[in-house]
């Protein structure tokens, strides 16, 4: 197509008025069929010479991926560090507490890096916002990071220690929405993998968050005190396994990112990992050794699931499939239903009551 | 109508629309892509006019289009589509409006029509389709309801600007906005976007794009006279036979609430790069609120359970 076939056909009439015209047109019998560019894999769409609907994700995996698992398990330690400390396992609270603070120290850490103009990271403060799961997730940091900090230092420290038990609770408290607001963060955004899946996604995270909690706990702690870490790991790894499985489910052709390339990899490892744990918990839990390395993948595991969920996000804002076809599933659905209502269902201003 | 960044506070609710008691006309633009010729002219004059930097001397191998598409440096983008498609007959003058003057010969340089010489057989089923894409400026703009720093803000003429001196770079807005407008400029950390010329229409001057279009295929207005142009023009060319024409972004009830700039297009709207079905995510928010609250309740009562029973 490189004849000379473009033509000038100079300037006919002076410059339009408001009421454009159209210069060469005519005959409406459009065919709506022809997919120009449909690809393979079943579903067919159209697109824009495949270049992705959605801008790709700013955030970089190992900041907002190792955010997200941080967050996570410094939510969860605080928790089972609170309920070590109330039924007397002090050497479970003891190293619980620490890690709670490492964790929540690196979380905002790589949440800061992350910016594209860290020396601003204060202007998060400026305003609350319902609407934005990152306003309200930093205040929750700012609420939590502080009562984590207090009890780990006072617990290293034997300065306050009433003080430093009662901050030691009160990150208990907060603890469980520090593990759980991540998933609105990543779920309120045009991402089909992250959008679509927000039903599931916040029990996968704190099921995900458990685990590696239960997981840091069977490490650190002397198997005699560290029981509780054990169930913690068993049932964050099921609670995370079930709602990985829901929501794949769930989600149809949207999940094959969660499949696929290297998100699907990192999924896969996540799953071996977290019920390896689990099993080893279950089978192991009273010796030293089979409890650190059962720890330690679970902690893993919970690692490769956040870094997998971020992936399969990347991915699924890449390709323009994942955008295009369920979009055009619910214009579909919404014709259907509409044409059944009232024999003649107008196409124009249908209610959108779809998004599922 | 304008709405500043504490909505959210005060409503708690993902609305970032219009507030109905400011009786001030909401600005936008309407783009008519049944008569933009792909000049870039509006590329060029918001270029200019923003001081937006280069963007990337690329080849994109795939049309006449090398910018490919809207991001932090590109605020306006003209789609250049190629389609084994009939054209139909040319037909000079095709819905002009009754008692519009004839049309005057301005002596410019031409060439005969294309496939002239060739015959109909030869001349083959080809069309272009052009489109210059922008911010749609959104009723329910996600990429405002989630700035946690209420840089997003919505102005008095209820377009959405990005204030520079605030933004953080936290990059929210990118994988929030459904269309795939916003996103962060990389040696400079902040997301930038189309202003609709906010400094410009405080003048009293149409924006920049809008001025440079040569075929006004770029109208801004008021938005609701907008509509009805652009309703009027829909209706022109349906009665001339272009079915496939339809409006993308007009209809209020969409799930943005539609939009501050909406277009005409003449193919559907994922052929020209668009989501056919956008939907603002924070309309789902309240529901993932309360799926987060009872996960994290799971988790509180999950750990409490792990300390019951036998001690060991």
């Amino acid at each position: 197509m490189s004849t000379s076939d473009v033509t000038k056909e100079g300037i006919r009439g002076a410059r339009p008025g408001r009421e454009a015209m159209t210069g060469a047109v005519s005959d409406g019998h459009r065919s709506r069929e022809s997919p120009d560019r449909g690809r393979g894999g079943g579903s067919e769409f159209r697109s824009y010479y495949d270049q992705p609907v959605l801008n790709q994700i700013t955030w970089k995996p190992q900041d907002i991926g190792g955010y997200l698992f941080l967050g996570g398990l410094a939510g969860a330690s605080s928790v089972l560090a609170a309920g070590a400390d109330l039924t007397g396992r002090p050497d479970l609270a003891r190293p619980l507490r620490y890690t709670a603070l490492g964790a929540v120290s690196g979380s905002l850490a790589a949440l800061i890096h992350d910016l594209g103009r860290p020396e601003r990271f204060l202007n998060m403060l400026r305003v609350i916002k319902w609407t934005s799961p990152m306003s309200v997730g930093t205040w929750i940091l700012v609420c939590y990071g502080p009562l984590a900090g207090a009890a780990a230092v006072s617990q290293a420290t034997g300065i306050l220690p009433g003080a430093g038990r009662l901050a030691g609770l009160g990150a208990g408290a907060i603890g469980p929405a520090v593990a759980a607001y991540t998933a609105p963060l990543i779920c309120n955004t045009a991402v089909p993998a992250w959008h679509e899946g927000y039903r599931e996604m916040p029990f996968v995270f704190v099921g995900s968050g458990a685990a590696a909690a239960g997981g840091m706990g069977m490490i650190t702690a002397p198997v005699g005190q560290a029981g509780p870490a054990r169930r913690a790991g068993v049932v964050g790894s099921a609670l995370e396994n079930a709602a990985v499985a829901t929501m794949e489910r769930r989600m149809g052709m949207i999940a094959e990112p969660y499949k696929q390339g290297r998100g699907g990899a990192l999924m896969r490892a996540a799953k071996v990992l977290t019920i390896g744990g689990a099993v080893g918990a279950l089978v192991g839990g009273r010796s030293r050794t089979v409890s650190a390395i059962a720890g330690a993948a679970l902690v893993a595991g919970s690692a490769c699931t956040r870094f997998g969920v971020f992936k399969a996000g990347q991915d699924s804002a890449a390709d323009p499939k994942y955008t295009v076809v369920p979009q055009r599933q619910r214009i579909r659905d919404r014709e259907r239903a509409a044409a059944q209502e009232g024999g003649d269902g107008g196409e124009q201003g249908a209610q959108d009551p779809a998004g599922d | 109508m304008a709405l500043d960044e504490q909505s959210g506070v005060r409503t708690g609710v993902p609305e970032s629309a219009a507030d109905p008691q400011d009786d001030r006309p909401r600005m936008g633009f309407f783009t008519d892509t049944s008569v933009c010729i792909g000049c870039k002219a509006c590329e060029v004059a918001c270029k200019e006019w923003n001081l937006v930097p280069e963007d990337g001397l690329d080849f994109t191998a795939m049309s006449f289009d090398n910018t490919s598409g809207l991001g932090a440096d590109t605020w306006r983008h003209v789609a250049f589509i190629e389609q084994r498609a009939p054209l139909g007959a040319q037909e000079t003058n095709l819905g002009r409006p009754e008692g519009a003057p004839d049309s005057v010969d301005l002596g410019m340089p031409s060439f005969d029509l294309p496939g002239a010489y060739t015959g109909e057989d030869e001349r083959g089923e080809f069309r272009w389709l052009m489109s210059s894409d922008v911010c749609k400026h959104c009723t329910h703009a996600a990429c405002l309801d989630v700035c946690p720093t209420g840089s997003l803000f919505r102005t008095e003429y209820g377009t959405v600007v990005v204030q520079e001196d605030i933004c953080n770079g936290c990059g929210y807005c990118v994988p929030a906005c459904p269309y795939g407008v916003i996103d962060q400029r990389k040696d400079d950390g902040r997301v930038w976007k189309c202003t609709l010329c906010y400094d410009r229409l405080g003048e009293g001057m149409e924006p920049a794009c809008a001025k440079a279009c040569p075929t006004d295929s770029i109208q801004y207005g008021d938005l609701d006279e907008l509509r009805e142009r652009a309703d009027e023009r829909l209706r022109n060319l349906h009665e001339h036979g272009i079915g496939s024409a339809q409006l993308y972004g007009r209809d209020p009830d969409d799930g943005v609430g539609g939009d501050g700039a909406f277009f005409l297009l003449l193919e559907d709207p994922e052929v020209y790069g668009l989501p056919p079905d956008p939907v603002v995510t924070t309309r789902d928010l309240p529901s993932m609120w309360r799926h987060a609250g009872v996960a994290a309740a799971t988790l509180l009562a999950g750990i409490t359970a792990t300390f019951l029973g036998r001690r060991r």
